[in-house]
């Protein structure tokens, strides 16, 4: 799936990255539990999450995912906003929740992806 | 290890949770850079990470040392924090002692140590309560 079509799936509007829609998304997870997202590497490519703050992008780089996508009409702050930039990272809002954007994910096709480590 | 090819410091702030993470992501960059395998990136910045949290989460920041040799990257974390009482009980998944504050930016849910036991394949921790601990993990590539 590429990021533009999670951008139609889940109605949402492009943060930063533009730059970037065309990027395949592999599989992703959702959480809200940034220790949760560390214990399970996998080749995920994109998080959903209803958490905003600077943790989450340092979550994600340390995890290798490239695209963010905040549940729940939460939207970043600049600093967030910046972090992502300079890490070439793709943050989308959605007002749908959590569970709702994941199930909706699910259903076009992306999966949760299989443990690579 | 004799073969060392570079070493990298950094001081952990206690006061400052945005900046948590900083030391692990540049490790992460310099690995990269020393043409690392994406696989032995992700365990160290994973590791690193989940203790410079613990590191501002439970002491009061500390000091993050990195020894990059070719075989095996060693990180060792030194803080002067309250010490750990029951180690068992602390590397037990889903048992934490961590504030709310913590909680409420998406940590403190006890899977800290647990990962950083998951992902090096090395894991020494001394502790001292009221002195400090120091965990020491290594990954070998």
């Amino acid at each position: 799936m590429k990021v533009k079509q999670v951008i139609q799936i889940l109605d949402s509007k492009i943060i930063t990255g533009e730059e970037f829609i065309e990027n395949d998304v592999f599989s992703a997870c959702g959480s809200d539990l940034m220790s949760d997202v560390l214990a399970f590497v996998k080749d995920q490519g994109m998080l959903l999450t209803g958490l905003v703050n600077p943790q989450v992008i340092r979550t994600a780089e340390m995890m290798d995912i490239h695209t963010i996508v905040f549940v729940r009409g939460k939207q970043p702050d600049d600093s967030v906003k910046e972090m992502a930039k300079e890490r070439d990272m793709v943050i989308l809002t959605t007002d749908y929740p959590l569970y709702v954007a994941c199930g909706k994910l699910y259903e076009a096709g992306l999966s949760g992806g299989r443990p690579t480590l | 290890m004799s073969d060392i090819v570079k070493t990298l410091h950094y001081d952990v702030d206690p006061k400052d949770f945005d900046s948590v993470g900083e030391a692990s992501g540049k490790t992460k960059n310099v690995l990269r850079q020393l043409g690392f395998p994406p696989e032995v990136l992700r365990r160290v910045a994973i590791a690193m990470y989940e203790g410079e949290i613990n590191m501002v989460i439970h002491a009061n920041g500390g000091t993050a040392d990195v020894e990059i040799s070719p075989k095996q990257i060693k990180i060792t974390l030194k803080d002067n924090g309250p010490g750990i009482p029951d180690i068992e009980k602390a590397m037990q998944k889903g048992y934490s002692t961590a504030s709310e504050e913590a909680r409420s930016l998406g940590f403190g849910a006890g899977m800290g140590l647990f990962n950083m036991d998951t992902y090096a394949d090395e894991l020494n921790i001394t502790t001292k309560i009221g002195v400090g601990t120091t965990v020491e993990m290594i990954i070998r590539t």
